[in-house]
């Protein structure tokens, strides 16, 4: 266990640096670099650009050296915590993202917990009334939940609480509360406004989850020791809830994988919709203007957050499931 | 002494083979072909074919769509800036004169600033079928101005409205679906082409070229799809022409996707590999691409194309989500994504609900792929 444990963290960390590669050669493929964007503006707008000072915002903010020694600073520095420069805000970007990805963490954790709380009853419900009128109806709740991008059902709720309330939901407090320090009015009004972009967001992983496990238990309710169980008395409930429902539950914890990034990228898309002060609308912004280090430290924190999840998922999985043996045992 | 008993002797002369004798039917069900089989059994999912019907449709609808469409997709009317739906009517005054709709009748509320349109219910205005309407270029080679339908002669037919420039929303929507319907055909292309040739590789060769892929299909899956396709979107050159960014997109779509594809393929090789026929292949020389190709792959294409199915719809999807970001498609191209984009704002949504309506194509046509792909899923094993 230990030793699997050390092997995990180890190719995490593989996984990492490769991703952080990646992100990087992805920040650097747009044509040109944020000073020239620059620069093309300043002269759009009829200013002269001394070239002097061209060449000292280069060389001040490193883009100047070549790439490989580029990336060895950025890496660096954020195993520093210093996460570069945003040239769009002109402050460091730790600065400009604040308290974002803090909410984004909320915001994702919050969302799986939905995707948890609400398929699992759902989903078992749904396999224990098999073809029953109400499983047809979960099951058609949950396609269109899968097919409805969830952008679109940002839009809807946008709309309908428009036109029920009045109101325009988005953001994720009250205006008094935003750039104040936090306090506990604060997070009751992030609770508040939470449920929203919660069940926008989980609404797919809501119906995907909801089909495997409905599929998983129903493997299992047909097996050998249920009609055992059955035959000798059982009570339904007791029957369920004793193997079932324990080996069903798997796809629970070893799902976080898929269900992660799925989470991950539906908060993006949604939060811009929304605009929640998470990193969707800024990633957003950074993409478009080419601020290649603030798109960076988001993407990079991004995958961070479905990479230490997937690490997680793992690290429960084997403690949770005994059948899992990880040290030795037969390979392939 | 004991009475024998009776026993039936049949009259007719002994068939020796009369057990192992097939009816016409079972006889019609063992020879079947592979993909005969895979037909009847999808034929009994009756959700998975209406998915097909629909989608067959659409498809085909796309060779068609200047003719099918009322309007021309630029044609603007300046006098009819987001016109609400108009319905259409059958019966005028308690007579039937056939589909009519009525005129619209434009004015601006001085103190919201709103347009406000009212129906003329004096004259209904009926709609013209095969007839000719606004001039097109048919798929840009020759001038045409046959249409399906058109608006009578002095009125207009905006049965989904108009948006912020005038333009028919339902005609934009016939010609979207070109665009849109296709982006998730190229992209699954590039990415069954990749998933094959690279899971085949890791399947077929296995040791380190399989723990190579492995660990890259790891590294691509946990990797949030949307952010990464968006990064990948916004590198594209804003210069380039609407075709190239098309294309672009289209390739991005696929580029990210096959790992799962990559995936199956991988796990089916490692055992079919093994196989006498395969060995054999392989001892008579046959090269590992004509092996895998030949030999190994037609056993599971089957399975591969249904979950191909199943993967199209992300990339509709994800197409749908990068224009709307407006970091996909952009204007003139229209596509579903691109006209969504115009009910970004809640204003918009609010005042001209009807901006959202290409939203009903894009869930309609993903939930008919995932019903076709559960059909084709289970059909793919048509021996169990």
């Amino acid at each position: 266990m230990y030793r699997y444990f050390v092997r995990r963290i180890i190719t995490m960390c593989v996984t990492l640096s490769v991703i952080s590669l990646l992100v990087f050669i992805i920040i650097q493929l747009p044509p040109g670099d944020y000073l020239t964007t620059y620069i093309e503006d300043l002269k759009a707008q009829g200013e002269v650009v001394d070239p002097k000072k061209i060449d000292f915002l280069r060389a001040q903010y490193g883009l100047d050296k070549p790439m490989a020694s580029q990336y060895f600073v950025w890496v660096t520095g954020m195993l520093q915590g210093d996460f570069g420069y945003s040239f769009e805000f002109n402050l460091p970007v730790t600065d400009v993202v604040g308290d974002r990805m803090w909410l984004s963490m909320v915001l994702n954790f919050s969302t799986v917990l939905f995707v948890y709380l609400m398929s699992f009853p759902i989903g078992v419900y749904s396999a224990t009334h098999q073809y029953s009128w109400s499983d047809h109806g979960l099951t058609f709740i949950g396609f269109l939940g899968l097919a409805t991008p969830n952008f679109l059902l940002a839009l809807i709720l946008l709309y309908l609480a428009n036109v029920w309330f009045g109101t325009s939901i988005g953001g994720l407090m009250a205006p008094e509360y935003i750039d104040q320090p936090w306090t506990w009015g604060k997070m009751g009004s992030v609770l508040e406004h939470l449920w929203v972009p919660v069940v926008v967001i989980g609404t797919s992983g809501t119906a995907g989850m909801i089909r495997r496990l409905r599929a998983n238990l129903l493997d299992e309710l047909q097996k050998q020791y249920v009609v055992t169980g059955r035959a000798k008395g059982l009570s339904e409930l007791r029957l369920l809830t004793k193997y079932p429902m324990r080996m069903a539950l798997n796809p629970f914890i070893a799902d976080i994988g898929s269900l992660l990034p799925q989470v991950v990228s539906g908060s993006v898309i949604v939060s811009a919709v929304m605009s929640l002060p998470t990193t969707g609308p800024m990633l957003l912004s950074a993409l478009q203007s080419q601020d290649m280090y603030l798109a960076g430290s988001f993407l990079m924190f991004l995958a961070l957050l479905t990479v230490i999840g997937m690490f997680v998922s793992d690290v429960l999985l084997a403690v949770l499931d005994p059948r899992i043996r990880l040290d030795g045992g037969v390979r392939r | 002494m004991t009475e024998r008993l009776r026993h039936f002797v049949s009259p007719a002369p002994f068939d020796p083979v009369a057990v192992e004798q097939l009816t016409p039917e079972q006889e019609k069900y063992y020879l079947a072909s592979q993909w005969q089989m895979m037909w009847w059994r999808f034929k009994g999912h009756k959700l998975a074919v209406a998915a097909g019907v629909v989608l067959l449709i659409s498809y085909l609808s796309i060779f068609i769509s200047e003719i099918i469409a009322p309007y021309a997709l630029h044609t603007r009317h300046t006098d009819y800036i987001y016109a609400p739906p108009q319905s259409i009517h059958m019966f005028h005054e308690g007579e039937f004169i056939g589909p009519y709709v009525y005129a619209l009748k434009y004015k601006l509320d001085f103190e919201t600033l709103k347009r406000v349109y009212t129906e003329d219910t004096s004259a209904p205005q009926p709609i013209r079928f095969f007839c000719s309407g606004d001039t097109y270029r048919f798929w840009g080679q020759f001038d045409a101005s046959f249409h399906l339908l058109c608006p009578g002669k002095s009125s207009t037919l905006f049965l989904l409205g108009t948006d912020r420039l005038g333009r028919d929303m339902l005609s934009r929507l016939i010609y979207g679906a070109r665009i849109s319907l296709t982006v998730g055909l190229i992209g699954i292309t590039i990415s069954f082409i990749l998933g094959i040739t690279i899971g085949g590789m890791a399947g077929y060769f296995g040791g380190w070229v399989d723990s190579c892929v492995q660990r890259v299909i790891e590294i691509l899956k946990s990797l949030p799809e949307l952010p990464l396709w968006m990064a990948l979107s916004a590198a594209l050159p804003a210069n380039w022409s609407p075709l190239l960014i098309y294309l672009g997109i289209t390739i991005i779509l696929g580029l990210l996707d096959w790992p799962g594809l990559a995936r199956a393929v991988r796990s089916k090789l490692l055992a079919l590999r093994e196989e006498d026929y395969a060995v054999a292949a392989r001892l008579m020389g046959g090269t590992p691409t004509h092996i895998i190709s030949r030999h190994l792959l037609p056993n599971f294409m089957s399975h591969l194309i249904a979950s191909a199915t199943l993967s199209i719809p992300s990339m509709i999807l994800g197409e749908t989500a990068l224009s709307f970001l407006g970091l996909g498609l952009r204007p003139p191209v229209t596509s579903w994504g691109v006209l969504l984009s115009e009910a970004q704002n809640i204003e918009a949504v609010a005042l001209y609900p009807w901006l959202m309506v290409p939203m009903v194509p894009v869930v309609i046509i993903v939930l008919a792929f995932n019903f076709l792909g559960d059909g084709l899923r289970d059909a793919a094993d048509p021996y169990d």
